[in-house]
C-alpha cells in the first residue's frame, strides 16, 4: 500500500536542482511527480520516480543528500470534490496530514500524503475502498 | 651469557612498556635535579649564539649562574619574531660543522624560521618520538605508514626516523594521493599510522567511496593523529570509523617536530617529556604564570638540544597542565589537549572565541558531517558570525520540522559555550571546503581583520 518516495536535501544554489534532476536523466530515470518545499537556506526536493531504488543509490553515489520515505499514494476519481472529500476522509479519522502534493495521471489524479501514523491511514483506505498506487505502478509509467 | 642477558633485558623491557623507564618513570625531585643540570649545560652552549650571548649578556646570566629552576624567571622570553631576525643562522650555538640538518618553516608572514640539528640532536628527536610511539604499544612487530608531508615539515622525517629507531617497518608514504595510501594500507598491512585529523576524516571518506570498511577490512590499530587542534569527539569519530585508538600527537617545529607531548594508553592528557624541555603555562595577556590547572599558553625551554637551544620560547598553543599522578606510571607531567592558539582567538563582539569550542558542540550531534565552517562578518557595523556545517548522510531530510529543530538545537548549544548566537546554516555534504592538508575552518570577512 505504501511506495517510497525520494527527498532531497537541496541547498539554495542556482542551477542546483538542475544538476540533481541531470543524474537520474543519465540513468534514464523518469520523474513522476516532484514538489520542493523551500525555506531561504535550503529546500526539499520530494520525488517520485519509475525506479526509486535506483534513483536513489544514483544520487547517493554522486554525494546528494537524498532517502527514502514512505508515502501513501490516493488515485482519484474526476470529480469537483474528489480532493476535498478524500482528504476530509483522512481529517475525520484524526490523521494529521505531515505534508501532501497531487499530480495527474491520464484523467485521474493522485493524492500523495506523508503521515506519521500510517496504519490509521491504511485503515481509511481499506474502509473507503479508495484506490492506491503501488510502488510497481510507478514503473509502469 | 651476554646474549641471555641481552634477551632478559630485552624481555623485562617488552613487559613494563617503558621505552626508557628509569627515564620516564623518575622521581619528580631526580627529575627536577636533571633539569636544572641540563639547564646549565644549555646555557653554556648557548653562549656561543650570537642571539643568547647577547641576551645573556643584559641579563647577567651564566651557567654558575643557575641554581634551581626559579632561575629560569630570569630569561626573557624567546619569540618567533626573534628566530625570524636570526634567520638563518644567528641562533645557532655550534660551528656550522657540527650541524647536519635544517628545518624550515614556512615564511608565509615574513621570514621563515630555521631549525638546526647536530647528529646529536637527531639522534634525541628520534628517540623522543621512539618513547611516544612505544608508549602506546607500538613495537619492531608494526608496520607504520606515515602520511605527512616529507621535507621540510618536520612531521615527515621526524616521525620516520623515530619509527625506524623503533624498529618499525616505515612506509614513508608521504602527503595526499588517498587511493595510493589506501593500496599501501591493504598491500603492506599497516598496522600504524600518523594521519592529520582532517586528513583521516578524508582517508576514511575515500575507503567508503571505495566500498571499503577501514574497521574491518584492515590491519590498523593504532593512529597518531597531532599537527591540528582536534576536540575529544572528533578523536572518537575517528577511532570509530578506523576501528583504531587514536592517539593525540603534539609537536612543534621550533621544538624539532613530532615527540614533544604524545598521550599515554590512558588517552588523558599528553606526557610532556621533561627531561627534553621545561615547561611553564603563562597568561598570554599578563605573561605571569597562570594558577595550576588553568589554561594559558604553554612556554618551553629546551634542555636536550646542542645547535640551536631556545629558552622560554612562546609557542601560543593554549593549554592547562593535568593534575595529579598518571595510571601509567610515567611521572612527566600531562598537558591537556592543545585548545586552540593564542593568535587563533577570534574576538566577535568582544566575546574571545576558540574554533575548537565550535567543533567540540558539532561533533556532537550525529546528525552532522566532519566539515564546518566559520564565517565572520561585518553586517550594518556588527560582527555577524555564521556557522556552515555539512549534514550527515544518516540525517532523515524528509523532515523539515526535524531539520529546522536541529538547526535551532546546534544554535543553542553553541551559544551555552560560546555566548553569542550564531546563525547556522546546514549544507550538503561535500560542499563545504576540504583540504588534504590543515582544513579551513574559519573565514574572517571583517575589514579591520
Amino acid at each position: 500500500m505504501k511506495i517510497n518516495q525520494i527527498s532531497v536535501f537541496l541547498e539554495n544554489k542556482f542551477g542546483r536542482l538542475n544538476e540533481v534532476l541531470t543524474i537520474l536523466n543519465k540513468e534514464n530515470i523518469k520523474v513522476v511527480a516532484a514538489t520542493v518545499a523551500d525555506t531561504s537556506e535550503y529546500g526539499i526536493l520530494r520525488l517520485l520516480t519509475t525506479d526509486q531504488q535506483h534513483a536513489v543509490s544514483a544520487l547517493k553515489a554522486n554525494k546528494v543528500s537524498a532517502n527514502l520515505s514512505e508515502v501513501i499514494a490516493i488515485s482519484m476519481e474526476p470529480g469537483i470534490n474528489s480532493f476535498s472529500s478524500t482528504v476530509a476522509l483522512f481529517t475525520k479519522a484524526g490523521i494529521d496530514i505531515e505534508y501532501m502534493y497531487c499530480f495527474s495521471l491520464d484523467k485521474k489524479s493522485v493524492l500523495v500524503l506523508r503521515t506519521n501514523n500510517i496504519e490509521a491511514a491504511y485503515d481509511v483506505i481499506r474502509r473507503n475502498t479508495l484506490n492506491y498506487l503501488k510502488e510497481e505502478d510507478l514503473i509502469n509509467l | 651469557m651476554v646474549f641471555a642477558l641481552i634477551f632478559v633485558y630485552k624481555k623485562q623491557k617488552q613487559m613494563n612498556e617503558y621505552w626508557q623507564e628509569e627515564l620516564e618513570t623518575m622521581k619528580r625531585s631526580d627529575l627536577e635535579k636533571l633539569q636544572v643540570e641540563r639547564l646549565k649545560k644549555t646555557v653554556e652552549l648557548a653562549m656561543n649564539s650570537p642571539f643568547y650571548s647577547q641576551v645573556f649578556k643584559e641579563r647577567k646570566i651564566t651557567p654558575e649562574s643557575i641554581k634551581s629552576l626559579e632561575d629560569l624567571q630570569r630569561f626573557p622570553f624567546t619569540l618567533k619574531e626573534d628566530l625570524r631576525s636570526h634567520y638563518p643562522f644567528g641562533m645557532a650555538s655550534v660551528p656550522l660543522e657540527k650541524v647536519v640538518r635544517l628545518h624550515s618553516s614556512s615564511g608565509t608572514t615574513g621570514n621563515p624560521t630555521v631549525v638546526l640539528h647536530t647528529q646529536k640532536d637527531l639522534d634525541e628527536w628520534a628517540n623522543q618520538v621512539a618513547r611516544c610511539m612505544y608508549m602506546v604499544g607500538v613495537r619492531n612487530t608494526d608496520v607504520f605508514q606515515n602520511t605527512s608531508g616529507y621535507g621540510m615539515f618536520t612531521g615527515g622525517l621526524g616521525f620516520q626516523y623515530g619509527a625506524e629507531k623503533l624498529g618499525c617497518l616505515t612506509v614513508p608514504a608521504a602527503a595526499g594521493n588517498s587511493r595510493r595510501q589506501i593500496k599501501f594500507i591493504m598491500d603492506f598491512g599497516t598496522t600504524a599510522i600518523h594521519a592529520i585529523p582532517s586528513y583521516a576524516t578524508r582517508l576514511a571518506e575515500v575507503f567508503a567511496e571505495m566500498g571499503m570498511d577501514p574497521s574491518k577490512d584492515t590491519k590498523l590499530k593504532t593512529m597518531f593523529i597531532g599537527a591540528e587542534p582536534h576536540s575529544e569527539e572528533q578523536r572518537q569519530r575517528i577511532e570509530k570509523l578506523f576501528g583504531v585508538k587514536a592517539y593525540n600527537s603534539f609537536g612543534m617545529s621550533e621544538m624539532n617536530g613530532p615527540g614533544v607531548a604524545f598521550e599515554c594508553k590512558e588517552q588523558n592528557g599528553l606526557h610532556i617529556w621533561e627531561d627534553y624541555v621545561i615547561v611553564e603555562i603563562i597568561d598570554p595577556v599578563t605573561l605571569e604564570p597562570v594558577k595550576e590547572g588553568e589554561i594559558g599558553e604553554m612556554v618551553l625551554t629546551t634542555i636536550n638540544r646542542e645547535a640551536m637551544p631556545l629558552f622560554r620560547y612562546r609557542t601560543h598553543d593554549l593549554t592547562c597542565f593535568i593534575p595529579g599522578d598518571c595510571p601509567c606510571g610515567r611521572t612527566h607531567r600531562r598537558i591537556a589537549r592543545i585548545k586552540g592558539r593564542s593568535d587563533d582567538m577570534m574576538i566577535v563582539k568582544g566575546v574571545n572565541i576558540f574554533p575548537i569550542q565550535i567543533e567540540k558542540i558539532l561533533m556532537n550531534f550525529k546528525e552532522l558531517g566532519n566539515n564546518f565552517l566559520i564565517t565572520i562578518e561585518t553586517i550594518d557595523n556588527n560582527d555577524e558570525m555564521l556557522v556552515e556545517v555539512e549534514l550527515s548522510d544518516k540525517v532523515r531530510v524528509d523532515d523539515y520540522s526535524l531539520l529546522q529543530k536541529l538547526t535551532k538545537e546546534i544554535s543553542r548549544q553553541l551559544k551555552d559555550e560560546i555566548l553569542l548566537t550564531p546563525h547556522v546554516k546546514l549544507v550538503e555534504r561535500g560542499t563545504l571546503p576540504q583540504s588534504e592538508g590543515k582544513a579551513v575552518r574559519v573565514k574572517d570577512l571583517r575589514k579591520n581583520h
